[in-house]
């Protein structure tokens, strides 16, 4: 059930990033006369002070914030892959290495760090954005990543494929990697998450390519331009409610990965009576 | 003590990477960090301050090993740097007037946040198929929401809608900072609003957190045994099933330090709080890269502390990281 309503939000989310700007049509940093009108027929979600559509830019942020999220995230579980899986498969003094540098990067607090790098980035594409936040968010996959790796290295199957002689980057890559594909999969959904956390953040503080509408560089905007102030709630709710809607979502899905792998986790009556009285 | 021993090692080594780090990212990346922003300032820049900034950074025809060696001198001196910003002031002047504000506010808000998250999962896991679940739902959404984001809906509520609280400052304009009952009331009235943020968004993680641990601690045998014996159901759910479940939550708890220390510093800019998130934004919008990493430094160094804590209040919950004998 939590699998289902999860997806569902991110799949909405989904189809909102790729087919929404199509259907919408306009351009969301088109200005208008109409500025700061609350939510109408005309501007469904209201206008900006200089008379942007909320909706349009939400829909066309949503390309924006997703994309740098999905970026990101792929690669920081590339890296995190890497690290993890070598590391739990080779042990020894490589995985000592590599077990502090990923313990390092679980320890720093990553947004002051990504405003540093971002800081010192001479353009702020969404390409460049995603790398950055990516250097800070391969380390808890990793971590995950080599525990699980150290547990599968025993058995059979990877014993025989060492037996009959394949390599250790045959072994890891195409034995290892495929058993761990869940692992990996529910890793990449909590990644997503802090990815678009991040680049809101980094948006809100006006370090991201603010020529580009995101939902981030929305809320920048909404508080440069006083919406608080003014009472312009339909300008700020809607990107950070759209936020935390898609980490709802990934969040219901790994749950739901969670409870099929615990079943005491699920919220039903029956286990309680014969815990109690 | 081997385990605490252990833990203060990595946290030197990870010390030393912050600082290394540090040292590493304006040499790294690509450009000249002074002609970045000689170009961002449009050439409006004095050739004395080009030189002074060149300083600032370290920035000199020596050789990377002994720009390191000077770097880490001028770092145990206190020396930071000037700032950009407040120029003449040096960023640590900067950051030790922020900082107790940030400390206070974060470091209170995280405690109330930690305890009341973890009595929430513990009783959500034991009082489990009950209305306490209808809470899972809530704290699910609210696990994945910007602080920021709920620093500016409860500033639009409870500061501008209904003016219940202050929506800027750490104290009242009319207030003279001293050791007086007014000006701690004022101190206190205007953290209410950033406290509840950083309450009420980091508190989900913990309640999640707990309830699983504790769900999955309810159903051991020691639990089970405890119950048998008729011991009452408030000894076994704290003595019990509490005590041993918090272990692997202070762990989760100390590494999500980082996560709500960037979460904190982004609400303390929505309250315009005089903290070290506020000097974060000014630096940023001055491109005042020494008060960045000063401030990058500071709060990973903070965090670092605060780990240590947390790996004390380990060794005193579980004995067996007390145990001398190998």
């Amino acid at each position: 059930m939590k699998i289902k309503i999860g997806a569902g939000i991110l799949v909405f989310f989904t189809l909102m990033a790729v087919f929404g700007p199509l259907l919408i049509g306009a351009d969301p940093a088109a200005t208008s006369d109409d500025g700061l009108q609350g939510p109408s027929a005309a501007h469904w979600l209201g206008t900006t002070q200089t008379g942007q559509d909320i909706l349009t830019q939400i829909v066309y942020g949503a390309r924006v914030s997703m994309g740098v999220g999905l970026l990101s995230a792929v690669i920081a579980n590339v890296f995190a892959v890497a690290v993890g899986l070598v590391g739990g498969y080779l042990g020894g003094a490589v995985d000592e290495v590599l077990s502090v540098l990923t313990n390092i990067f679980l320890v720093l607090p990553a947004l002051p760090l990504i405003i540093v790098l971002a800081g010192y980035l001479p353009q702020r594409g969404v390409a460049s954005v995603a790398v950055v936040i990516a250097v800070t968010g391969w380390a808890w996959g990793a971590r995950v990543l080599r525990a699980q790796t150290l547990s599968v290295r025993r058995r059979d199957f990877v014993q025989a494929a060492r037996a009959s002689g394949e390599g250790a980057f045959r072994i890891i890559f195409f034995e290892i990697l495929p058993v761990l594909l869940p692992v990996i999969a529910t890793s990449f959904l909590a990644t997503v998450v802090a990815a678009i956390l991040a680049e809101a953040g980094l948006s809100f503080l006006g370090l991201a390519d603010l020529s580009t509408v995101s939902w981030g560089s929305m809320l920048y905007f909404a508080q440069n331009g006083q919406a608080l102030l003014i009472g312009a709630w339909w300008w700020f709710i809607p990107p950070g409610l759209c936020i935390a809607l898609i980490g709802t979502g990934l969040a219901l899905v790994n749950f739901g990965i969670d409870e099929i792998a615990n079943p005491r986790l699920r919220t039903v009556k029956t286990v309680k009576v014969k815990a109690r009285t | 003590m081997r385990f605490l021993a252990r833990r203060l090692g990595f946290y030197l080594l990870t010390a030393w990477a912050a600082v290394t780090l540090n040292f590493l990212i304006p040499r790294l990346m690509p450009g000249d960090p002074v002609e970045l922003l000689v170009a961002r300032m449009k050439g409006n820049v004095d050739p004395a301050a080009i030189d002074a900034m060149r300083r600032a950074f370290g920035i000199s025809d020596a050789n990377l090993w002994q720009q390191y060696l000077d770097y880490l001198g001028n770092l145990a001196q206190g020396e930071l740097g000037r700032s950009i910003t407040f120029f003449p002031t040096e960023v640590s002047t900067v950051i030790a007037d922020s900082l107790p504000w940030t400390v206070g506010l974060v470091g209170v808000a995280t405690l109330i946040s930690y305890l009341v998250g973890t009595s929430l999962g513990v009783l959500m896991a034991w009082k489990r198929g009950t209305w306490l679940d209808g809470v899972l739902p809530a704290a699910t959404f609210m696990h994945a929401v910007p602080y920021f984001w709920v620093a500016l809906a409860l500033v639009f509520v409870f500061g501008v809608t209904l003016q219940w609280f202050p929506v800027s400052r750490a104290y009242g304009l009319a207030v003279m900072p001293g050791f007086t009952g007014e000006f701690a009331g004022s101190v206190l009235y205007h953290a209410a609003l950033p406290a509840v943020t950083i309450v009420v968004a980091s508190m989900a993680d913990r309640i999640l957190g707990m309830r699983n641990v504790m769900v999955t601690t309810l159903g051991e045998d020691y639990v089970v045994m405890a119950e048998a014996k008729g011991l009452t159901s408030r000894r076994v759910m704290w003595a019990y099933a509490a005590r041993n479940a918090i272990l692997p939550n202070i762990t989760s708890f100390a590494l999500s330090l980082g996560f709500v220390v960037g979460g904190s510093v982004l609400t303390e800019i929505v309250f315009s709080y005089p903290g070290i998130g506020s000097m974060l934004l000014k630096g940023v919008e001055n491109e005042d890269f020494p008060l960045m990493q000063g401030i990058f430094l500071v709060i990973s160094l903070a965090v670092l502390v605060a780990n240590f804590l947390a790996d004390l209040a380990y060794v005193v919950l579980d004995p067996r990281t007390r145990q001398e004998s190998e």
